[in-house]
């Protein structure tokens, strides 16, 4: 179960999905804290921008209406001043006289240009003379709105019409009463190339368009988009007044435009003007490049800011997980040790004491039988007690172990040379090496600096280490122990080609009774072995691949390990 | 080589300590035993042995506190320490303290009668 923690603890802690998941959240929640207000003003600094430029483009707009407007209410309240004046300074008698009328054409017509005929008409509706280039006689307007119209208003523009040649013309009819009560009616023809002159004027812009339509939009004038005098608007009019005014406004077509338009005064005109609506992105061309610039430049700065900073906190989150893990490891590594040692020493003193009176009562029996005279089986007898206290001193030999392993025995550090003791060591097992026909190489560096250390402990270390040499090699195997300097520690290292161990194996290597050589062991060489090498303040590592062989090597250092004076 | 006539052995163990005495009293030996340390200090002052066998973990008072006392009254008398194994500390403070030797339990009669010996030549009383 504690292997199933750990080892799911492990996981969750070093699993790559973690630190990614982590690494989005803190790259996502710093890019929006940095973004937001970035953003935020972006967008501000644009809708100012934008309302400061439809202003701009609006205003000229409407200046422009209101300006053409009141060029063409004067130049249409001049004609009509013009007719006017003819028809009150003048009797009726002489303006029914066509050559009279016909003179006072000519010269209206060389002081305002774009007359094209005058007539004069009875309040009865009938026409009493008329110069110009139709052949009118005898003809009676009774019927037609614009004679009511005049009768009622007094003055009247029409709405344009195609007259002679072809050419867009208006009429302008003023009525006249005189003191006795008489009535009649000048009704003049204007020409409005002159409406096409004012609208010129105006200098519009590519893409803009400037028109005069009636009330029900048939166009008076020539528009640039939709069409010619007469053609009807191709969409209704917004309602108009006397003052221009700016609005949005989208065609058929989808594209938006502002669109100005104001009445023009005693008449049925609408004058309208427009200009397409900049688009957004050109708003930003145009106006805030820089702001564009600043803003991609701020988000390509953050977002790299950010990621560069967040792979390295989890680097190092990484790094200091791993270690912990590691540190984790190691604590579990020697408290299960220490446990278990500690679990051996209080075996090992209960042992003791049923031990001890097992030993002298088969003594005691032993003493007892040799003195007495010999009785049949008492040879028998003898050899079962020397089995027992045979077997008590097995007993005691593992005990002693066991407390050896648990208890901190005393150390006695001497400066000693390390491959001397190798050597001596090795030359214990010589004999069953020779018998087994394995080769034992020692290679060991020349001039090794004295090392304090205990001369019976290291020598109980190299012999446990040989020892599992010598059981992992087969007969004719081969065993190498080198030595070397390694900076402010001398190495020791002891290789065999035997059958290695698995990586299970490894893993349990130093704890107590922990063997793989079944009856035969007891389970606590490597672990005593691991225990003095601490003691001496070395360290101990062990490589082994299965059928590849194993090598031990332990590092031990120059200068005395703390707490122990070396002795002379 | 002489072997002492009269030995003290205090030791809790009932079972072991009467079966050592009556070893050792098969060679000769007059063994009294003490199942603890008060009885042990009464004995030797009614008494003195020439050799005393200390067990020195004991209920009660604590074996390496009767050396010391016995050392105190009875700075001669040679004491041999018999200590649970791996408690060569106990045997080492018990030899500061004035012990003659420490054996390990459990010991070795052999190495016993060695020691008591020794003890009886370099330990001898005036």
């Amino acid at each position: 179960m504690k292997e199933d923690f750990d080892s799911n603890w492990a996981d969750q802690t070093l699993n790559v999905g973690r630190y990614r998941t982590l690494q989005r959240k803190i790259v996502i929640l710093i890019a929006v804290a940095a973004l937001l207000p970035l953003i935020s003003l972006a967008t501000i600094n644009y809708y100012e921008h934008h309302s400061a430029l439809m202003v701009q483009v609006q205003e000229p707009l409407r200046a422009l209406v209101g300006k053409t407007k009141h060029s063409f209410e004067l130049f249409l309240a001049e004609r009509i001043s013009a007719v006017s004046f003819i028809a009150s300074a003048y009797p009726m008698s002489q303006l029914a006289d066509t050559k009279f009328l016909a003179r006072i054409f000519q010269t209206m017509s060389q002081a305002f240009t774009g007359f094209v005929d005058i007539a004069l008409i009875g309040e009865d509706g009938s026409l009493l003379s008329y110069v110009g280039p139709y052949q009118l006689k005898d003809i009676n307007y009774t019927g037609q709105p614009w004679f009511q119209q005049v009768l009622i208003r007094g003055a009247y523009i029409s709405d344009v019409f195609l007259g002679f040649r072809q050419f867009p013309h208006v009429v302008i009819a003023v009525r006249h009463i005189e003191a006795d009560g008489r009535a009649w009616i000048v009704r003049a023809t204007l020409d409005t190339t002159q409406f096409e002159h004012i609208i010129a004027s105006m200098g519009l812009e590519a893409g803009s368009d400037a028109f005069l339509t009636n009330r029900q939009g048939v166009l008076q004038t020539e528009s640039r988009r939709y069409g010619h005098v007469l053609d009807q608007l191709p969409f209704a009019l917004p309602p108009a007044n006397f003052e221009p005014n700016v609005q949005e406004f989208q065609d058929n077509g989808g594209q938006t435009y502002f669109l100005s338009l104001s009445l023009v005064g005693h008449t049925d005109f609408v004058l309208v003007a427009m200009k397409p609506k900049p688009s957004a992105l050109s708003i930003l061309y145009a106006v805030r490049k820089d702001l564009v610039l600043v803003f991609l430049a701020g988000v390509v700065l953050i977002f790299g800011g950010v990621f560069t900073a967040t792979r390295i906190i989890i680097q190092r989150l990484r790094e200091s997980d791993a270690q912990r893990l590691a540190a984790i490891h190691q604590m579990e590594h020697t408290q299960r040790l220490s446990s278990i040692g500690r679990l051996a020493a209080g075996v090992a003193h209960e042992i003791n004491n049923p031990l001890a009176i097992i030993n002298e009562k088969a003594g005691l029996l032993q003493d007892l039988l040799q003195r007495q005279p010999d009785f049949p089986n008492k040879e028998r007898f003898m050899q079962q007690i020397e089995a027992i206290l045979r077997s008590v001193d097995r007993c005691r030999g593992i005990t002693h172990r066991m407390l050896g392993f648990a208890k901190r025995m005393d150390v006695k550090i001497e400066v000693l040379d390390l491959n001397a003791i190798v050597t001596e060591t090795v030359g214990f097992l010589e004999r069953e090496a020779q018998y087994r026909n394995v080769t034992i190489e020692q290679r060991l560096a020349p001039n090794l600096t004295n090392i304090p250390t205990d001369h019976g402990q290291l020598q109980q270390v190299i012999l446990n280490i040989l020892n599992n040499a010598l059981a992992a090699v087969t007969d004719g195997g081969h065993i190498t122990i080198t030595t070397w300097d390694a900076d402010d520690r001398i190495g020791l290292a002891i290789g065999d080609n035997g059958c290695g161990m698995s990586e299970e194996t490894l893993k349990h290597i130093f704890e107590p009774f922990f063997t793989t050589k079944k009856e035969k062991g007891t389970g606590l060489g490597m672990s005593i072995t691991y225990g003095i090498v601490k003691r001496l303040g070395g360290d101990i590592q062990i490589q082994s691949a299965p059928g590849k062989g194993t090598t031990v090597t332990i590092f031990l250092p120059k200068r005395p390990p703390e707490g122990e004076g070396v002795q002379p | 080589m002489t072997l002492p006539t009269r030995v003290l052995l205090v030791d809790d163990e009932v079972e072991f300590a009467t079966t050592l005495a009556e070893r050792l009293e098969l060679r000769g030996l007059a063994v009294r035993v003490a199942y603890d340390g008060e009885t042990a200090l009464h004995l030797v002052r009614e008494n003195p042995p020439q050799v005393v066998l200390l067990d020195v973990l004991m209920p009660g008072m604590k074996g390496l506190d009767v050396l010391t006392r016995l050392h105190e009254t009875h700075p001669h008398l040679p004491i041999i320490l018999l200590t649970g194994q791996g408690t060569t500390r106990d045997g080492i403070e018990g030899m500061q303290r004035g012990a003659f030797a420490y054996l390990s339990k459990p010991v070795d009669l052999q190495e016993l009668l060695r020691t008591l010996e020794e003890a009886m030549e370099q330990g001898v009383q005036p």
